[in-house]
């Protein structure tokens, strides 16, 4: 198991390249889907001060 | 089929399409995912001459790959902006740019991290990293232009142009290992003769390219719905959600 998280000396090379995929992709899926939600609750709150 | 075509690009349709399609795209994307690393982390031998570092190639090529996809796919959008004035490839032009910006980053990076341990260098002005830098600086530039003017019509007749101008640059950088001396290696996978990759190795790399492309879907859809949110937002079918 050790051996294969140094990966034959290159760990400092290899487990950055896949941390930095990981987080840039989460960040392409979740940012959207939080302001997904946001402009929706806006949306809704306008649609609410209108019929008032 | 031209009724279908019609249907498709109407923004309402597009948003409740997308909507449902997101949680299947997630799923395929994981499962493609998993198996794509497996295979490519566990199951793959070192390679003979660059050992264990080689492994990067399962994020960096896919990554690569993707960045001139999806700037096709932009300039594809962008004629038809300018021809037919379609609002959903308006929208989907400007939801791909942080996606495909994201990915050049991506190939860039994970390429100097692969290119310390095998060249020496971090970075080297040759045609292949360089013309990939200027990729970045596309996609940027289309996100700059468009964040730029507030009518959004408008922008998107701008950013089509610039993405139909910029589309020159990909060929040059698919060619440039052959047209230039270049550190970087040639082209083992898209080439007219067999692939120079064992199927070890090749089958984790596809895997990994196909879940890239099911996940630029993913994302392109979940931005678009917001984008479509933000610019319809007076229209009935928005006041109706």
């Amino acid at each position: 198991m050790a051996e294969f998280f140094q990966m034959g000396g290159y760990a400092m090379f290899v487990w950055p390249s896949y941390a930095l995929t990981a987080l840039v992709l989460w960040l392409n899926w979740y940012l959207p889907r939080k302001q997904h939600d946001k402009e929706l609750r806006q949306l809704r709150r306008r649609h609410k001060g209108e019929q008032k | 089929m031209f009724l279908w075509f019609h249907k498709f690009g109407s923004p309402p349709h597009f948003y409740r399409i997308a909507g449902k399609w997101i949680p299947w795209l997630s799923s395929i994307f994981l499962v493609l995912l998993v198996a794509g690393l497996y295979g490519g982390l566990i199951e793959a031998p070192p390679d003979y001459q660059q050992g264990e570092s080689y492994r990067i190639i399962f994020v960096h090529v896919p990554a690569a790959w993707m960045s001139l996809f999806i700037y096709v796919v932009m300039a594809f959008c962008g004629a038809i902006v300018i021809i037919w004035h379609m609002k959903l490839a308006e929208v989907v032009l400007i939801s791909s740019a942080s996606i495909g910006a994201s990915f050049t980053f991506l190939a860039l990076v994970t390429g100097s991290l692969w290119g310390k341990p095998m060249w020496g260098t971090y970075w080297v002005w040759d045609a292949r990293l360089t013309s990939e830098l200027i990729l970045l600086f596309l996609y940027l530039g289309i996100i700059g232009l468009h964040n730029a003017i507030d009518d959004k019509r408008i922008a998107s007749r701008a950013v089509s142009i610039l993405a139909l101008v910029g589309v020159v640059n990909i060929p040059i950088i698919h060619y440039s290992v052959e047209w230039w001396h270049s550190l970087h290696q040639g082209a083992t996978v898209t080439k007219f003769d067999k692939p120079s990759i064992h199927w070890s190795m090749l089958i984790p790399l596809l895997l990994m390219a196909l879940a890239f492309q099911v996940y630029y879907l993913l994302a392109l859809f979940q931005k678009c719905r917001v984008e479509l949110l933000q610019r319809e937002r007076n229209s009935k079918w928005v006041e109706e959600l």
